[in-house]
């Protein structure tokens, strides 16, 4: 029998998925799902906002208040339905292009406005959608359809520059480690402020393929063995932290949150000050 | 009792779209539409709304859309570079039926162009500016009383057909301080949209009732939950590649325009009954026509105008009555000749002339009595 | 009253647009209709200024001045431009720093010290719209005592009151002189 995650989170009508055999997004959008369940929210209060890419696909599978929108600009739809309905739970599911190439723009000033929205990057180093182009966190020297000699551009930590644009709360996940990744999303929600679970994902059908990184259990295995906490990479010399992921909190603070600033205008208008 | 006061286009516009009952504005800087932003940020959290700068004129399109299908009435204004960004998320916004009100006070193009400089330009924009086959409802104020009261109306209009309205204003009027006189609560109309009544519907969130055109509303954010897309969906919301439901989708956006023209479209026509030339304006230009033609008329000219309030639907059906009356039909607009191909596509028995401007300065009333007296 | 075309020019900073939104303020609480506009873009911040009011009691076509009935000018580069635009159904009105062009014919030329009087007998450079704007009044009969000082008082910030009433007084008062 399927688990209360499917009848329940899922729209069943709408399964299976389009996404790969091997695909990593399952995986992550089953933890979005678990850490709503674990928080006990109602699912009409929760309202998903995904742009275009494979990861914005889960808008359609994922039993809450949806909204599929266009490329790069979840984050600037969501920020309305926000300001709208501060009651609700704002949810953003994104991929690496769509967060970080063609809404990067979104991402950093819905950081820096700490407006209280849940991003949730489901983050596979690719574009899937198109079929395998370098995304703006492949690594350099990686391979895609359109990096045929190598990838000289630069990475993003999407983490770090969402940190650094004043995000106040900001984590790593990855597909392999469920547990803890559930946990880092479930409190990403709970925050109130802009949060951003940075999730590594698994691209075994064009990243895996284009950079003979094996089988999609072969890049799990990668994945589960090449993980180290925020804790162990802050004591490791930069060499060693290369091409190792990151599991755990960044970032947590307190920095006013933006529709409470905003509530707090209208009430001073109200008071007639 | 009637309260006259001295604002500008701009102004009149918010204050037009707060009586609609706007409560959310997300925009971006952009000259000369920049004093509606400016007022919505003063006067939104005076009514309990909200204003948003957004980071750029892309993301105040995407705020707007995502305010609006929670349920609160919202609205952007940009001019044309900023409108140009903009019109992906109003193709967004014309697939999903998500109701708001694009204000776009044209200025000189192409790209920067001249910033300051009044300009009737982006009427094709305005038409065919997002990519694919949708319909759209466009409306132009040609005096700061119509800015408030047409703003209003384009809210209507945009709940009424589940539709981005453009609000296709200009820097003539935009920019223009007159005297308006704003109207006790009870003698405007303000449409709020139709909710879903049937139970078996509630989850069909592009159901279309026997007999209607538009899908009614249940707003995302409540007790149903259901999908939006921009794909092609059908009544549940979902995407499909099924080609017979997204033919009948697109025809459909196509047709709840169509099959409501007389109801959206407004004309005004002046001294039409007897005119042998018809001067054709809208917006701005309006005003420099009127005093032209008042100048003719004192001279005895059998002169009139014929003024689209309603852009886009383009009111087809009462310039070709007034074609057949007339022999001179003039199109006079700040642009190369946008309006004029729609005027030579629809009139067949009369001599078509033009009066345009692309420099960025106004076209002068002298520039209008010229050309009537020259036709022939 | 027939259809007064007014132009006002100076240099970004004198505050020669505010001068014609009192005017179109006066103008509206005397029940007439207005139609105000200005140049924008950087001529509005530092250069050459131009702002235009048109006032009637009849219904208002075309918003912007053709045939100016009332210049005023306070800068020489302003008066020189514009100047060349009116004829002899014009009203010139300039500071009285400025030479007035040789073989300008109008209606009638005012030479008055506008920025003079905002800066000595007022007491602030800032009020020398508010001094023109009375001046201008006074001159062409626009709008009564009252309903001008209610337009000023509606778009000057809350306690400057006593000053923009110095100011209305001060222009007035010169105007009365010619």
């Amino acid at each position: 029998m399927a688990s209360e995650l499917i009848t329940k989170y899922m729209r069943e009508e709408h399964l299976p998925h389009i996404w790969c055999p091997g695909c990593g997004h399952g995986i992550l959008m089953r933890d979005v799902a678990q850490a709503v369940k674990n928080l006990g929210i109602d699912q009409e209060k929760v309202c998903l906002v995904s742009g275009i890419g494979c990861a914005s696909r889960a808008a359609g599978y994922m039993d809450f208040q949806t909204m599929h929108t266009t490329h790069g600009r979840a984050i600037a739809f969501a920020t309305g339905v926000k300001m709208a309905r501060p009651d609700l739970e704002v949810i953003v599911i994104a991929g690496d292009g769509d967060c970080a190439a063609i809404g990067g723009n979104h991402l950093i000033h819905a950081a820096r406005r700490n407006i209280g929205i849940t991003v949730i990057v489901f983050n596979n180093d690719i574009y899937g959608m198109t079929g395998g182009q370098y995304s703006p966190t492949t690594p350099t020297g990686e391979f895609g359809t359109t990096a045929p000699y190598g990838n000289i551009d630069r990475p993003f930590d999407i983490a770090v520059l969402a940190a650094a644009a004043g995000a106040s709360y900001v984590a790593k996940g990855t597909a392999y480690h469920a547990t803890q990744t559930i946990k880092l999303i479930e409190n990403g929600i709970k925050h109130k402020g802009f949060a951003l679970i940075d999730c590594a994902g698994i691209c075994a059908t064009y990243y895996g393929r284009k950079n003979k990184k094996g089988s999609a259990v072969d890049m799990m295995k990668f994945q589960r063995d090449n993980t180290i906490t925020v804790e162990q990479a802050k004591s490791l010399p930069r060499e060693e932290r290369e091409g190792k992921f990151i599991l755990g909190k960044l970032v947590e603070n307190d920095f006013p949150e933006f529709t409470d600033e905003y509530q707090k205008i209208i009430d001073r208008l109200k008071e007639g000050k | 009792m009637k309260n006259r006061v001295l604002m500008q286009g701009n102004e009149a516009c918010v204050e037009g779209a707060i009586k609609a009952g706007m409560r959310f504005f997300a925009g971006y800087p952009i000259t000369p539409s920049t004093e509606i932003a400016e007022q919505s940020a003063v006067r939104l959290p005076q009514v309990g709304g909200h204003f948003i700068q957004m980071e750029d004129e892309i993301a105040s399109m995407a705020a707007i859309i995502g305010a609006s299908a929670v349920g609160t009435k919202s609205m952007t204004a940009t001019s044309g570079p900023g409108f140009s960004l903009k019109q992906e998320n109003i193709g967004y916004a014309c697939m999903t039926e998500i109701p708001c009100v694009i204000v776009d006070v044209q200025r000189s193009g192409p790209s920067t162009g001249l910033p300051t400089s009044p300009s009737q330009s982006d009427v094709m924009q305005a038409r065919w500016g997002t990519h694919g086959d949708h319909s759209i409802i466009a409306i132009s104020p040609s005096s700061v009383q119509e800015c408030y009261h047409l703003a209003i109306r384009a809210f209507n209009l945009a709940e009424k057909y589940r539709t981005p309205v453009i609000f296709l204003m200009d820097e003539i009027v935009g920019h223009l301080r007159e005297g308006i006189e704003i109207d006790d609560d009870e003698n405007i109309e303000i449409i709020e949209r139709k909710m879903k009544q049937r139970p078996d519907t509630l989850h069909l969130p592009y159901h279309v009732c026997e007999g209607e055109d538009v899908p009614r509303f249940h707003l995302t954010g409540y007790d149903i939950r259901y999908n939006i897309t921009g794909l092609a969906h059908g009544a549940d919301g979902f995407p499909t590649n099924n080609n017979e439901i997204a033919g009948q989708l697109v025809t459909r956006l196509m047709q709840k325009i169509e099959h409501n023209v007389d109801d959206i479209v407004q004309v005004e026509e002046k001294y039409c009954d007897d005119a042998e030339t018809v001067i054709v304006c809208y917006g701005g230009t309006t005003r420099c026509v009127m005093s032209a033609v008042e100048e003719l008329r004192a001279k005895g000219k059998k002169v009139g105008y014929f003024r689209p309030i309603t852009i886009w639907p383009f009111p087809e059906k009462q310039l070709k009555a007034l074609s057949e009356k007339v022999k001179n039909i003039i199109v006079a607009e700040h642009n190369y000749g946008q309006i004029l191909l729609e005027v030579q596509r629809i009139v067949k028995n009369c001599k078509i002339g033009f009066v345009g401007k692309v420099d960025g300065t106004v076209i002068m009333p002298k520039e209008i009595v010229k050309a009537v007296e020259e036709v022939k | 009253m027939s259809k007064m075309e007014i132009r006002l020019a100076g240099s970004g900073g004198q505050g020669v647009i505010l001068a014609t939104i009192i005017l179109a303020e006066a103008a509206i609480i005397a029940g007439k209709n207005t139609a105000q506009s200005q140049s924008y873009g950087p001529e509005a911040r530092g250069g050459m200024c131009k702002a235009e009011v048109i006032i009637s009691d009849e219904n208002i076509g075309f918003t912007k001045v053709t045939k100016p009935t009332f210049l005023l000018a306070l800068t020489q580069v302003s008066l020189d431009k514009y100047a060349k635009e009116v004829d002899e159904n014009c009203i010139v009105m300039a500071d009285s720093s400025l030479d007035i062009p040789k073989d300008l014919k109008v209606k009638k030329i005012y030479s008055l010290p506008i920025l003079e009087t905002a800066k000595t007998e007022v007491g602030k450079a800032f009020t020398a719209n508010i001094v023109a704007v009375a001046a201008i009044n006074e001159a062409l009969k626009l709008v009564g005592v009252k309903e001008l000082e209610e337009a000023v008082f509606r778009h000057i910030p809350k306690g400057t009151e006593e000053i923009n009433r110095k100011a209305l007084y001060a222009g007035e008062k010169l105007a009365k002189k010619i």
